[in-house]
């Protein structure tokens, strides 16, 4: 049997339960899906179980950690970026602190201050000093914005309030990004003045732009209105709002996951720049930083798949294995069974027979000596011998009775094949002995019969009994094709040193071709009105098979039919390998 | 020759009798295997047709017993039970099996020939 006829569940072919007392034992459908059903979870359900948790933790993992680097990131740059403002504030406090007012409003004195800022900070512009009113009194740059009043403006009102202001990023009039520190001095009786300083974001950017950030990473400063205040990346241009929204604020460095307009999700770690309007964006793409969880999660549900795909083989193939066996061998039983049950009706017909063959057989003698008496009386005493009548009349009732005696012989010969032994026998002999009790119903329908057995045919060795039936149950088959009015004929040809070939035609109505295949099925027929078993075929099929011969059917339907039976002359020896497929 | 029949139907073997010794042959029936034996004491016979199958003694046995008594007497069975087995059995003990009805020519030419084979 090859692989694949092993894993073709042969069962589904048959009806899921049979009729009558030829019922399976079980619904082999039923057991196969629901073994394989019960299986698949139990194993599967687990399997699949343990991967979705496995795959919620490793990646809930991975973006704690992603989540955590974020942060840490954020907190550090957050540092760098306070520290710098503080240093730049802390110089414009010791300015003020170093210097008198008066020495203040020197212009000479000032931009002696803006060259040292300018050579020990770097990226200052100008520096200016603003009075209580908000006038300009003294400046030193690039621009010449002496006496400038900016006491409309907010800065001038916050730093007034607070002490100390630093600006959002703008262009300004130099139409170059920039942003203004400003520390407030407190004089006696109220009086204050401003010290003002306009710092490039060159730096700014510097510190920003040195980090490396893996996941198309990106970071830059905002304000509060979304407004983007270093360049970013990714992000949109310098004073461009920025396609995220702001952040909810928090003192604290924070992690928060946005998606834009195109649905793309982004890891942001943020931060607020303590007394200014600036919020530190670190802004990494989700999917980038995911990637190599993409490939290992591709690898989970790719084992997954492949645990499944196998684990689910595996099943179907052992469960389908394993139900076909059941199915052959529950077929098995049902055919030894069935087999059973019709020798046993043979057995007892046969008995039967034999029994009223033994009962007729002696009245039957007494008759035929009686009417022998008679005869001899007649004959012996020459009074009536002359009578040809009377002659006649005894000599009838003895041809009769032996008729009777030819009956019930063939009836004992046949009723004997429940010894299970090999008799040397010859095949034409046994074909006229089966013909012999069919011949008055070949006459009534009118069949022809011819046996064609070549002279000095070898004998054969083989089961007499088993023969009989095997040629009995074919030539019925012919009986009941052929209505009315056909031709049987029976050819026995040698057909090698060890086969002989009995063909058995007849000019019946055919078997169609979808049947063919069906013949020789246990419990298969088309004569169940008429007390079909659908047993013959299929017994006399076995009996060839086991006496290592085939049989063979040819059909056309309205011509008629051929069974085509090789027999050996010997019997063969159980082990060796029937030698059918030859033929 | 004389030969004795041994068979249960009184009616078949009494007839029988009869209708050999029309052709010459002193025939003597009994209808029992006891009666046979009661006889083949009394008188020797040259042959017996015996029943394979008769009440309490079939023809076999009677046959090992005769043998007994007179070694050199033919046998020839006779049955309305045609079985391969009684059958077989006859063969070998070198005994003619011949089955009901039987013809009486078919009969005589079996006596006679175990007559000249010794029947065996």
């Amino acid at each position: 049997m090859s692989i694949v006829e092993k894993l073709k569940p042969v069962f589904l072919e048959y009806p899921a339960t049979g009729e009558g007392r030829y019922k399976y034992t079980f619904n082999y459908r039923k057991i196969w899906q629901m073994v394989i059903m019960l299986t698949a979870a139990v194993t599967l359900i687990p399997l699949i179980i343990i991967t979705c948790i496995d795959y919620n933790v490793t990646q809930r993992s991975i973006e704690s950690e992603i989540s955590l680097r974020a942060r840490r990131t954020a907190s550090n740059t957050k540092r760098a970026i306070s520290f710098f403002l503080s240093e730049r504030k802390a110089a414009l406090d010791f300015i003020i602190h170093d210097n008198a007012r008066k020495a203040l409003t020197d212009m000479d004195r000032l931009s002696t201050i803006l060259k040292n800022l300018q050579a020990g900070f770097g990226g200052f512009m100008d520096i200016g000093v603003i009075n209580d009113h908000g006038i300009q009194v003294a400046y030193s740059g690039t621009h010449n914005l002496g006496g400038k009043d900016y006491s409309d403006q907010a800065w001038f009102n916050k730093v007034v309030a607070r002490g100390v202001y630093i600006s959002e990023v703008f262009l300004g009039f130099r139409n170059k990004p920039h942003l203004v520190i400003a520390v407030k001095s407190q004089l006696d009786q109220g009086a204050f003045y401003v010290l003002r300083a306009t710092i490039d974001t060159d730096q700014f950017n510097e510190i920003l732009s040195s980090l490396e950030l893996n996941g198309k990473g990106d970071v830059f400063l905002i304000n509060r209105n979304q407004v983007i205040q270093t360049p970013s990346r990714h992000h949109g241009d310098v004073l461009s709002l920025v396609d995220i929204p702001v952040p909810e604020y928090s003192d604290r460095t924070r992690v928060k996951v946005f998606q834009d307009q195109k649905m793309e999700q982004y890891v942001v770690g943020y931060a607020y720049i303590p007394d200014t309007d600036f919020i530190l964006m670190i802004v990494k793409q989700k999917a980038a930083l995911m990637k190599s969880w993409y490939a290992t999660r591709s690898n989970l549900i790719g084992f997954l798949l492949i645990s499944i795909t196998v684990i689910l083989g595996v099943i179907v193939f052992v469960t389908t294995y394993l139900v076909n066996q059941m199915f052959f061998s529950d077929r098995k039983r049902a055919k030894a069974m069935h087999r059973i049950e019709y020798d046993n009706k043979l057995a007892t017909v046969g008995r039967l027979a034999a029994g009223v063959a033994h009962e007729i057989n002696n009245p039957l003698a007494i008759i035929n000596e009686k009417a022998g008496l008679i005869k001899d009386i007649f004959v012996f005493r020459e009074k009536y011998s002359a009578d040809d009548k009377l002659m006649g009349l005894v000599d009838s009732v003895i041809s009769s009775v032996a008729r009777c005696g030819t009956i019930t012989k063939r009836l004992l010969n046949f009723a004997r094949h429940m010894d299970e032994s090999f008799q040397v026998v010859e095949i034409g002999t046994v074909i006229r002995e089966v013909l012999g009790f069919l011949g008055k119903e070949a006459e009534y329908r009118s069949i022809e019969i011819s046996v064609e057995v070549p002279n000095s045919f070898p004998k054969i060795e083989c089961d007499r009994g088993k023969l009989q039936q095997v040629l009995l149950n074919i030539v019925n088959n012919a009986f009941f094709a052929i209505e009315s009015e056909g031709k049987l004929s029976i050819q026995v040809k040698q057909r090698d040193e060890k086969y002989l070939t009995v063909t058995i035609s007849d000019s019946g109505c055919g078997i169609p071709e979808k049947e063919l295949e069906l013949i020789f099925e246990p419990f298969f027929t088309k004569k169940s009105d008429q007390g079909g078993t659908g047993l013959g075929l299929s017994i006399t099929y076995q009996l060839v098979e086991e006496a290592g011969g085939c049989i063979k059917v040819k059909s056309e339907v309205g011509v008629g039919t051929s069974f085509i039976v090789n027999l050996p002359f010997k019997p063969k020896p159980r082990k060796e390998a029937n030698t059918c497929e030859s033929f | 020759m004389r030969v004795l029949l041994v068979d249960d139907e009184v009616e078949y073997v009494s007839t029988l009798a009869e209708r050999l010794s029309f052709r010459g042959i002193d025939a003597i029936w009994v209808s029992s295997a006891m009666d046979a034996l009661e006889r083949i004491r009394q008188e020797r016979f040259d042959i017996a047709v015996l029943d394979v199958k008769m009440p309490k003694m079939g023809g076999i046995e009677l046959k090992q017993i005769i043998e007994k008594i007179h070694p050199d007497m033919k046998f020839i069975y006779l049955t309305g039970h045609g079985s391969e087995h009684d059958y077989q059995k006859g063969v070998t003990d070198g005994v003619s099996y011949l089955i009901k009805p039987v013809n009486l020519d078919k009969l005589m030419s079996t006596m006679n020939q175990a007559m000249i084979n010794g029947g065996s």
